[in-house]
């Protein structure tokens, strides 16, 4: 039963960092741009998440705002980063696959060399906490499993609902689908495509930096080089697996956090088992399997994705 | 009266080369260090002495490798991200044999390990290859993923089948390899070992297979676009897989290679991130087998840096990951700013004048590609 | 949001107040990198006038109503609207004061609906945080009343056919307050009677706009127009008053030299039967049935010309042919041997040549040189390699010999294919096709976008082949290369063989009703 209880409840919670960084990514690939560079954008994110409240408090408690600090930081940093992706990728019409994994690179290698200058090595901070919203938390089982969270977690579904209303209810959100999908359409109607291709890219950026600092204000409490593992490029995988479709993405970030969750669940309640190398291996094997029974939706995806624009080339 | 043109690429190449030493200065400043210390450090540690110098040649051989065959799949239209995770099996397939090679002579031995490495690379790298072609997986996505899996898997191996048995601390290691697969070292002291030989030939390999084969020919023809070439009766798919093949064979190799010369065992962390250096490796080499030989060497040169850094200075060695992103960011933009005639026009504009006459007279053989339907 | 609500203000006051009375572009220069699209152009149109602007493909028609448009910034030259300078920098400034634009090739996203794509050009229907839809609606409904243009504004855009499109794009420009239009080759995706309603409706509106009319149709500019200027290598050559010129005088004066038409006057032969093909069905990309039971025989040496709107399954024929999409039932037979779902490979290896639609994707590598094009369906041929290497030496000559035989205007062999015009693109590919002595040719509007010099080399080239017993099918939109290359005319429509038709029963107004879908006993 704990088990049980302690794997939803742990779904619940960690899914908010996968969830802001596929929705993050969804604005990006909805423009037409695929960025790769999520990792890195989420590494820088959860440096920056790390650093603030630790140069304040240390490993001790600080006040809240100054974790809020935190993930401003990172919010701004990775919209920032967003935008030099946007440098190579919209304005140098750079091929946006291996830029991204050169994002990647600098993103994870320069949260790598701030870390071991300004923190030195594994030191935990105090975070923020989850706090159970009263009478709610106390029904059984669906109380702990929902209700026992912080106020972040419950901001990260919050977006779920917004990226849905933003992208096809706004006029900013017509024109990212109208530039993804079909650039010169958009741009006969004199919609700047770069700016709406750099805006959006910031607002993905700024998205995959908070889901970063997610990771270390929230759940793990502390920073390493290798702390995303992985996270950025699975949030890549999952707007293809959500086919672009903002509550379709969650699902998709649930059912990933679920199967990661449930292994470090059974690496600790079954100690015994010896293999658990295996068990860490099951999400990435996860995404190739479900990109893999996912052929159509390449068909689905924002028409102009992965393709730079420009408006004296005729095709 | 093309004059233009050339100084148009090298005022871009200029300009890439001070943005990258720039912002590598700003990153050394904000970490407190000296940038011309670092720099320095860098540049002229790998010529102190011979042995330096044979550790920057010794990191050349696995860059070599792996970039090799990156260039092969990259130009059959695959971007290959997974050489780190093909890499991994090299090392324990190779191992597996390695360590049981006692009776068994060098000449056969050696090979044979190195083959088993190319073999096991192959495999991982059908994968992704197989799943792109057959199944429209990306693989910039497969190969990340099939990385993590690999390194899990590495670790299993390591850890609990092939675990050294007098290992006591329960550090995660294999054995030592046998003498009789050991690659041998050309100086005494000196970590340079008979692993460039392979790298060596594997250039001329690579080069006559891409530009002297028809194989070679269709697998450029189906990068270069996968449509015309299908309209053209290649078999796009299987050129795809086999392109990935090859390039997970070399990142295999790379693996055996690695264990047979430098580790001698098989412990964590044994690809040292290889696997992405290979594919700045092979993008700065311009995805040529030539080209990739200096590059190879410019990057042997960064990758000694970490240890002197961490030794010398108080920068941080992920200092030379991080420039390594940021030289992919600046090489594919330089790519494209080298070839962007409204670019070379606005500088032509700018430094050289050309009156309208001129275009006129020359219009007729312009480039197409800029032209308005 | 980025829209400036000053902005919108100006775009209504426009639309309230001011006429075009006079539209005047005067000295317009635009280069591209190494091209001078547009050479000191100068024209007029006052209110409700149409000018038509002929011109060959690549004269730079398009590039100067991107200039007004406000799309490309011209070099040099002013625009004045009613006498007074104005400088577009982006297309809004030319909605500001009523231009609008039909494209050629439609600006519609398709997943998306009819209203939402004419929202994306109504910025004052925009708000901070969601759009007013119902004042779109209304503008559409007031739209359609007024011209009879009927849309279904929650239809996307996707469902519609190629006539729905173009109704949709005219409403779009009106709503966006167009009282000035320019239509870019409005004709060119559309059946004769289609056309001739088109005519009539902009006739119509030109009694309350004016209208810019591109078009290298000449029998429809000389039914719409009021002037007609013609450009060439982005010059105007001439400028007058349409009544005054016959169509072959027009013709005549775009292309500098009198129009001579290659015409296949030889009698129909008899061959023996080289591709048959029966009760084919083959599915498209969006999965339904592009072909539905087709049936279609070629004879050898004969050139079957197949009619019809692009999009009723002439694409997927061509590629099934060629074993580049699956055929879910039905027989291709070649000479004899079937070959549906065969792969490309052993479909070019029977003797099949293939000219396909798109020159620049499917027909060449761009980025390869000419040379290394020229063998890429014969690398394994045992003239241009052993046991797989190149035989660099015999390469080089066959290219120095093809570029010469098929006068491919290239400095060398060696420079990238992608960089060379269309029509000598065209040229390296039917150079590669014919050198390999095909025993039947697929052409896909083989000259689609060349200029007239090109597209008659390339018939002649066809001519030559059909003498020498090769059969050619032929697929075109062009209905004037059709009647005068062919034997026989076959006319697809929704996937199916409507009609087949010997060369002297055709006549353009038959070919229409055919490809329109109309049966003939109906």
């Amino acid at each position: 039963m704990d088990f049980i209880v302690n794997t939803l409840t742990l779904t619940v919670r960690f899914s908010a960092a996968l969830l802001m960084a596929s929705m993050g990514e969804m604005f990006n690939q909805k423009a037409g741009i695929f960025n790769l560079g999520c990792e890195g954008i989420m590494s820088m994110g959860a440096f920056l998440g790390m650093l603030i409240p630790f140069s304040i408090g240390g490993a001790s408690a600080v006040p809240w705002y100054v974790n809020i600090l935190g993930l401003l930081a990172a919010t701004v940093c990775g919209a920032l980063l967003g935008l030099l992706f946007g440098i190579i990728v919209i304005t140098f019409r750079a091929p946006q696959g291996i830029a991204g994994i050169g994002m990647q690179m600098f993103g994870v290698g320069l949260a790598g060399t701030f870390f071991r200058s300004y923190i030195g090595g594994t030191q935990s901070i105090t975070g923020i906490n989850a706090t159970a919203i009263p009478g709610l938390s106390r029904i059984p089982i669906i109380g702990e499993v929902f209700f026992t969270h912080n106020p972040v977690v419950y901001f990260a579904y919050l977006m779920v609902p917004v990226a849905w209303y933003v992208i096809y209810k706004t006029p900013w959100g017509l024109k990212v689908r109208a530039v993804g999908t079909h650039p010169r359409a958009a741009d006969s109607l004199g919609i700047n495509v770069t700016k709406v291709r750099y805006q959006s890219l910031a607002v993905g950026g700024a998205m995959a930096g908070f889901a970063g600092a997610f990771l270390t204000l929230c759940q793990a409490k502390m920073f390493n080089a290798g702390i995303i593992n992985g996270r950025g490029f699975i949030a890549v995988a999952l707007v293809y697996f959500g086919k672009w479709h903002p509550v379709k993405i969650f699902l998709g970030a649930v059912l990933f956090t679920f199967a990661q969750v449930f292994q470090t669940q059974i690496q600790i309640f079954v100690p015994q088992f010896q293999y658990y190398e295996f068990l860490t291996m099951l999400p990435y094997i996860l995404v190739i399997v479900v990109l893999a029974f996912n052929r159509e939706s390449n068909k689905l995806g924002p028409a102009a994705l992965g393709k730079s624009f420009n408006r004296e080339m005729r095709v | 009266m093309n004059n233009y043109k050339l100084w148009y690429k090298v005022s871009v190449i200029t300009a890439a080369i001070l943005i990258a030493l720039v912002v590598g200065a700003l990153i050394i400043l904000a970490v407190g260090g000296s940038v011309f210390e670092t720099y320095w450090i860098i540049i002229s540690m790998p010529f102190k002495n011979m042995r330096s110098f044979c550790e920057v040649l010794t990191r050349m051989i696995p860059l070599m490798i792996i970039a090799l065959g990156i260039s092969v799949s990259s130009r059959s239209g695959i971007n290959n991200i997974g050489a780190e995770g093909q890499m991994y099996m090299g090392v324990i397939a190779s191992c597996a044999i390695a360590l049981h090679c006692d009776g068994i002579p060098r000449i056969i031995a050696i090979p044979l390990c190195i083959l088993f490495g190319a073999i096991a690379g192959a495999a991982y790298g059908f994968v992704p290859g197989f799943l792109k072609a057959k199944l429209e997986v990306s693989e910039l996505l497969s190969t990340v993923m099939l990385n993590y899996a690999a390194a899990q898997f590495y670790l299993f191996c390591i850890r609990i089948p092939m675990l050294d048995p007098n290992e006591k601390t329960g550090t995660p290691m294999t054995a030592r390899i046998s003498s009789n697969a050991t690659l041998t070292k050309f100086i005494k002291g000196a970590s340079l070992h008979q692993g460039i030989i392979l790298a060596a030939i594997l250039v001329v390999l690579i080069y006559i297979l891409l530009f002297k084969t028809t194989w070679g020919y269709k697998m450029r023809a189906a990068g270069a676009s996968e449509r015309a070439a299908r309209y053209g009766g290649i078999n796009v798919s299987r050129y795809l897989i086999i392109s990935m093949m090859i390039s997970g064979a070399c990142a295999g190799m790379a693996g055996a290679v690695e264990l047979m010369g430098v580790q001698g065992r098989a412990m964590e962390g044994i690809t040292s991130g290889y696997g992405f250096s290979g594919i700045v490796v092979a993008l700065f080499g311009a995805l040529h087998p030539i080209g990739i030989i200096p590059a190879a060497f410019f990057f042997g040169i960064l990758l000694y840096s970490q240890v002197n850094l961490q030794i010398l200075t108080a920068v941080p060695p992920n200092l030379v990951s991080t420039l390594q992103g940021l030289i992919i960011l600046i090489i594919v933009a330089v790519q494209m700013a080298i070839n962007n005639p409204y670019s070379q026009e606005r500088f032509r504009k700018r430094f050289f004048s050309r009156t309208i006459q001129d275009i006129r007279n020359t219009s007729d053989i312009c480039a197409k590609g800029a032209k308005e339907a | 949001m980025p829209v400036s609500k000053a902005g919108t203000l100006f775009i209504v006051e426009h639309m309230n107040n001011e006429r075009i009375r006079e539209l005047k572009v005067e000295h317009i220069t635009k280069r591209f990198p190494g091209v001078l699209a547009s050479d000191d152009i100068s024209l007029t149109v006052g209110e409700h006038e149409i000018l038509a602007l002929v011109g060959e493909n690549g004269a730079g028609k398009t590039t100067l109503m991107n200039i007004i448009m406000g799309l490309y910034q011209p070099d040099e030259g002013h625009i004045y609207i009613n006498g007074e300078e104005v400088n577009f920098k982006s297309p809004n400034d030319a909605f500001a004061y009523g231009i609008g634009m039909v494209h050629q090739q439609y600006m519609l996203v398709p997943n998306m609906t009819v209203l939402e794509n004419i929202t994306l050009g109504m910025k004052e229907s925009w708000r901070t945080t969601k759009i007013d839809t119902a004042m779109v609606r209304t503008r559409i409904a007031e739209i359609s009343r007024k011209y009879s243009l009927h849309v279904d504004p929650d239809a996307f855009v996707w469902q519609l056919s190629v006539g729905e499109q173009q109704r949709v794009e005219l409403v779009k420009t009106l709503c966006l307050g167009a009282k000035f239009l320019i239509l870019d080759e409005p004709t060119s995706a559309l059946t004769p009677q289609e056309t001739d309603e088109l005519i009539r409706l902009l006739d119509n509106m030109s009694r309350e706009l004016s209208i810019i009319f591109i078009s290298h149709k000449l029998n429809e500019v000389k039914a719409l127009s009021h002037k007609v200027s013609i450009l060439r290598h982005g010059r105007v050559v001439f400028n007058g008053s349409t009544k005054d010129y016959s169509p072959k005088e027009i013709a005549a004066l775009m292309t500098g030299h009198e129009v001579e038409t290659t015409e296949n006057t030889e009698s129909p032969c008899e061959g023996a039967p080289a591709l048959t093909i029966k009760n084919l069905c083959v599915r498209s990309d969006r999965g339904f049935l592009a072909l539905d039971d087709f049936n279609l025989e070629v004879r050898q040496g004969e050139i079957v010309g197949l009619a019809g709107v692009s999009g009723n399954g002439q694409r997927e024929l061509a590629e099934a042919i060629n074993g580049l999409r699956k055929v879910e039932s039905g027989s291709i037979s070649f000479f004899g041997e079937e070959i549906s779902n065969k792969t490309p490979h052993e479909v070019i290896g029977l003797g099949m040549g293939y000219i396909p639609e798109e020159r620049n994707t499917e027909g060449i590598v761009p980025s390869m040189s000419i040379k290394e094009n020229l063998i890429l369906k014969d690398s394994e041929a045992s003239r241009f390699s052993k046991a797989h290497i190149l035989k660099e030496k015999e390469i080089e000559d066959y290219a120095q010999a093809a570029r010469k035989d098929f006068d491919i205007r290239s400095p060398h062999i060696n420079i990238a294919a992608g960089s060379l015009s269309g029509g000598n693109i065209q040229k390296v590919i039917l150079a590669r096709e014919i050198s390999r002595n095909p025993k039947f040719l697929v052409c896909v509007y083989p000259i689609r976008g060349l200029d007239m010099g090109a597209a008659e080399f390339i018939h002649r080239q066809l001519l030559d082949l059909r003498k020498k017993g090769v059969g050619i099918l032929l697929i075109s939109e062009e209905l004037e290369e059709i009647m005068n290359l062919s034997d026989r005319i076959a006319v697809i429509f929704k996937g199916r063989t409507q009609k087949v038709l010997m060369r002297d029963e055709a006549n353009s107004s038959r070919l229409g009703i055919l490809m329109a879908g109309v049966k003939e006993d109906e």
